[in-house]
């Protein structure tokens, strides 16, 4: 059965703008992107609001519901009571453009910053050979929808837009750790991770695992286990000495 | 420019909450170790030969020679420094630098963030690259010295089924066991044992036996916050049954003599 149901929607663009407040019809299954286009349908023709494939997977709808980053088209509108009131704002971290619309090109720089697949030399594309085992933990890295959520949500540049600079967020460092787990890639990018993608200002509280909508544990097998190899190569004596002496790669 | 957004946080869930038991618990917890470092007493029955985990290995001249498993290497020591004091460290050191009780801390008291966006209340950041919490990247020193001590606490887990009228088995023997069983769960699933085991490899394929590992300690990994919290708990109350034996308060509940 359908219901009126109340929302607070986030309009304006770079000049300004504020919160506004909508009476939409609510159908039983749908999901609040499907709220958002009655809305621009019926009462907002302008709202602007980015989306694809309605299906959790192109990464294009990310917003904020009740101050958390979520897919707008992943939220089932059955999880709210009837009576409450929904708020739905743009992702805080990157710049409006205009009414839900951001502008991510804050992770398309961050994306172009690492260095891509380095194969060992002399290997041509079509010879690479590698061990199931060897390749799968990295696989899960690579569910990533790119919806930027993680990116969004990560206090480190949220709260602090001075460290976009020094930032690559949770989404990059989890690119670097997928690459340096490639059991062919040559890059050596432990010391990277943490001089050039700042890899210590996380300080592994979770959030991006918290919100991601593939459920990647971007903290616990991506972040940490880097945070762990930096520390065997920058912070361990022992490890550093091992490697010297042995000349070993680990 | 970001959208104009003045409010802190629009969430409307009680996002305060699980910041608020965190600094509850561990602050309970806090006290109840302080008072019972510096009781400096009732931590051995000598009856049964429990010996609470938060004083072993007991290392000076004033332990209860029983108690003292491996010696008295240290003299009698002035009144503040009672055996704990020696063994408190390691073991806060291994909780602290730990990366669950980090997040747990960094959100529930350093409040940065206190919960997922909720701005956090500090001007600048600078997450774990300054001192002194680029120091949180020795934890695995301490993961090797909590190991030793869980050794020692799995000896006198063991230990504890020869009383003075020899072998027996109590409530208080069942209760170390489960101690030192989360103890050793939580040490393992810790994330710089997982490294250490096998997770710094980049070729699991010729390492079959490291990969075996990698992936049972993955697994407990996974449950590495509610083994953090269950066993700190538990730690706590064996310490306070053994206390609470040793005082005569209650008498130990005997199976086997
Ligand atoms: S765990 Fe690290 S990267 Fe992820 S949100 Fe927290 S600070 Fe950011
Ligand atoms: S890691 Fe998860 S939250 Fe981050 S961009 Fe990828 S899918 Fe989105
Ligand atoms: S529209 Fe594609 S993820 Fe939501
Ligand atoms: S990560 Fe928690 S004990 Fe090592």
């Amino acid at each position: 059965m359908g219901y009126q149901g109340n929302f607070r929607v986030w309009r304006g663009d770079a000049d300004g703008g504020g919160l506004e407040d909508f009476t939409v019809e609510v159908n039983e299954g749908e999901v609040v992107l499907d709220v958002i286009h009655r809305l621009q349908a019926t009462q907002a023709g302008d709202l602007a609001v980015r989306w694809n494939c309605k299906a959790g997977k192109c990464g294009s709808c990310s917003a904020e519901i009740n101050g958390r980053p979520r897919l707008l088209c992943m939220t089932r509108m059955s999880t709210f009571t009837e009576g409450e009131t929904i708020t739905i704002t743009p992702m805080r971290t990157f710049p409006i453009i205009r009414d839900l619309v951001t502008d991510v090109s804050f992770n398309y720089t961050k994306a172009r910053e690492i260095p891509s697949f380095k194969p060992p030399k002399g290997l041509a594309p079509g010879e690479y050979r590698m061990q199931q085992v060897d390749v799968e933990r990295s696989q899960e890295f690579r569910k990533c929808i790119e919806c930027f959520l993680c990116q969004d949500t990560c206090h480190v540049i949220r709260d602090h837009e001075e460290n976009k600079e020094a930032f690559a967020g949770p989404r990059f460092l989890m690119r670097v750790a997928e690459l340096e787990m490639h059991p062919l890639d040559e890059g050596g990018r432990v010391d990277a991770a943490q001089e050039q993608h700042g890899l210590g200002l996380c300080n592994i509280t979770k959030c991006c695992s918290e919100v991601c909508p593939e459920h990647i544990k971007i903290t616990d097998n991506a972040l940490i286990p880097m945070k762990e190899r930096v520390a065997d190569r920058k912070y361990d004596p022992i490890v550093w000495l091992g490697n010297k002496i042995f000349r070993r790669q680990p | 420019m970001r959208a104009q957004i003045s409010e802190r946080t629009l969430r409307t869930d009680r996002w305060w909450l699980s910041p608020l038991l965190t600094v509850a618990g561990l602050g309970l917890i806090s006290v109840y170790a302080a008072i019972r470092t510096f009781m400096n007493d009732y931590y051995w029955v000598g009856e049964y030969h429990y010996l609470t985990p938060m004083y072993s290995p007991c290392l000076s001249a004033e332990c209860v020679p029983a108690a003292s498993h491996f010696g008295q290497p240290l003299p009698e020591l002035p009144g503040f420094l009672t055996p704990p004091i020696f063994i408190i460290p390691f073991l806060l050191g291994f909780r602290i630098t730990c990366y669950y009780y980090r997040k747990a801390y960094y959100r529930a008291a350093w409040m940065s963030p206190p919960a997922c966006a909720v701005a956090e209340p500090h001007k600048t950041y600078t997450g774990e690259t300054k001192a002194p919490l680029i120091a949180q990247n020795l934890h695995r020193y301490f993961f090797y010295a909590a190991s030793i001590l869980l050794l020692i606490n799995i000896y006198d887990a063991i230990a504890a089924f020869s009383g003075e009228k020899g072998f027996g088995i109590g409530l208080g023997n069942i209760i170390l066991l489960v101690n030192v069983g989360l103890l050793a769960a939580y040490t393992l699933s810790c994330h710089s044992c997982r490294h250490i085991m096998g997770g710094k490899l980049k070729h699991f394929s010729k390492h079959p036996v490291r990969y075996w590992m990698w992936q049972r300690i993955s697994t407990l990994n996974g449950k590495h916050m509610q083994l953090a919290w269950s066993s700190l708990i538990f730690v706590c109350l064996t310490d306070l049954y053994i206390a609470l034996v040793a005082s005569g308060v209650i008498g130990d509940l005997r199976f086997v003599n």
